[in-house]
């Protein structure tokens, strides 16, 4: 019998070891997986690779995460946003490590990573410092970058519905890099607020095949993060 | 009368706005960028239909929902409250991406650091050090919108010009701007330098040029 639902989040996130690289699904708040994210804190792994678009707001989530010391290097599109303070200033201390990328490049270095392309050339990013050091090569009239994939050895992710084969749907712009971030990490652990029966997601409709995922929790109620950072919560 | 060292008026943010609205056909798919670029939607000329897209994986995105309805996952790329119109529809990232390298977006309106003679476009980052480095998608639009619209003030607050011979900030990318649309004028980006298409109300060509980094072309 498949099933990959586990009864909580602490119990899906134990064997994440210290230096795993961690793809954290999310645009900002929509799709961020706050309680896998607060499970991940409880259990104590360090020196993480982080791959995400952002770096969190306030001191709840991702940006709790890397103020507790646990992230070495982030990877992602626009690390600052309104509200977030945590990662500027241990990046201005020169205590974290960024690495930049233009954020479709990021999502095809992900999308890569789950489908067994080792790189790819892109014309994003020619001629301007992201492009700096890297292979590039004239297809036609135009130059392109040579961009390579990136995989991981776990994803946090957050849907809507999910069921016990781990097939996904999620809501709205909070899909975002679920998808592809489920594909690209070894083991994908997904945060579902419904969990329901086989067949009652269509066929036609699922998102995610469930082959791409490995764990799925159930948190009925997520917490939003703006919520929380307005409520000036932090985590622990 | 404007002194010589003020900004002399000519259009406002909305105007702007609105007067690179009218260069935008009738069934594009349109792209906007954060800040002055996101008035572009107020003003969608009559008898046109434009389908917007935010790069975080939405088609069809309509206007700010009113109060009590917003829902924190359906937001824009500047992370502000959105609504989906009917017709719309959600996709991943990299489906996402692909609809902008892959050149079917067809106009994007971006906002600007600098822009050269050449059409290369500065609007990331200053490239000071203790600068918090942030791109997102703009080095992915520039290159794979079919047309690059800016909108900007003709100078910075300090009265520096923004249109510049070449740009001193780290590129977003190199000769990808197809029009401005500032304050003073609507200027073109044409193969022989920077056509000047449109002057705003009250504003003649020599203002526009004395707070330019570089030459333009006259008005036709």
């Amino acid at each position: 019998m498949i099933d990959k639902r586990f009864e909580s989040a602490a119990a899906a996130v134990t064997d994440l070891p210290d230096g795993a690289t961690v793809m954290i699904g999310g645009f900002g708040e929509a799709g961020s997986p706050i309680e896998l994210i607060h499970a991940l804190i409880d259990q104590g792994a360090k020196d993480l690779t982080v791959v995400s678009n952002n770096t969190g707001s306030g001191r709840v989530g991702l940006a709790a995460l890397i103020a507790q010391g646990r992230v070495r290097k982030m990877i992602c599109s626009f690390p600052r946003t309104a509200n977030s303070m945590v990662f500027p200033e241990l990046y201005r201390a020169g205590r974290i490590e960024l690495e930049l990328v233009p954020q479709g490049t990021l999502a095809e270095r992900i999308r890569c990573g789950g489908a067994g392309i080792p790189a790819f050339y892109t014309p994003t990013s020619v001629d301007t410092p992201l492009a700096e050091g890297k292979e590039t090569r004239v297809f036609g009239d135009r130059t392109y970058v040579l961009e390579h994939a990136i995989k991981a050895d776990f994803s946090l992710v957050k849907c809507k519905r999910a069921d016990r084969y781990g097939n996904l749907t999620y809501n709205r712009t909070a899909r975002n890099f679920g998808p592809i971030m489920c594909a690209a990490a070894e083991i994908a652990i997904v945060q579902a607020a419904d969990i329901v029966e086989l067949g009652s997601i269509d066929p036609e409709c699922v998102v995610t095949p469930g082959i791409f995922v490995k764990r799925v929790v159930h948190v009925p109620d997520p917490a939003h993060e703006s919520r929380l950072v307005a409520e000036g919560r932090s985590y622990p | 009368m404007s002194r010589e060292n003020d900004q002399p008026a000519g259009w406002t943010r909305l105007q702007m706005a609105e007067r690179a609205a009218l260069d935008i056909p009738d069934g594009s798919y349109v792209n906007l960028g954060i800040g002055i670029p996101e008035l572009v939607a107020q003003f969608v000329p009559p008898g046109r239909e434009f389908i917007y897209h935010t790069e975080n994986g939405l088609l069809g995105m309509g206007p700010t929902p009113p109060a009590g309805q917003e829902d924190v996952e359906l937001i824009n790329a500047g992370k502000k409250y959105v609504s989906a119109i009917p017709g719309a529809c959600f996709f991943h990232h990299a489906d996402s991406f692909a609809m902008i390298r892959g050149r079917h977006i067809d106009v994007c309106v971006l906002g600007a650091m600098q822009i050269s003679r050449e059409g290369d476009l500065a609007n990331w980052s200053t490239g000071e050090p203790g600068a918090i480095p942030a791109v997102g998608g703009a080095m992915d639009l520039v290159l794979g919108a079919k047309r690059i619209l800016v909108i900007t003030e003709h100078t910075t607050k300090s009265l520096e010009p923004k249109i510049v011979e070449r740009c001193t900030y780290p590129l977003t990318g190199k000769r990808v701007v197809n029009a401005i649309y500032t304050n003073l004028a609507v200027i073109d980006v044409a193969p022989q330098g920077l056509a000047v298409r449109e002057l705003a109300p009250g504003i003649d060509f020599e203002t526009v040029q004395r707070h330019t980094g570089t030459r333009l072309l006259p008005t036709r």
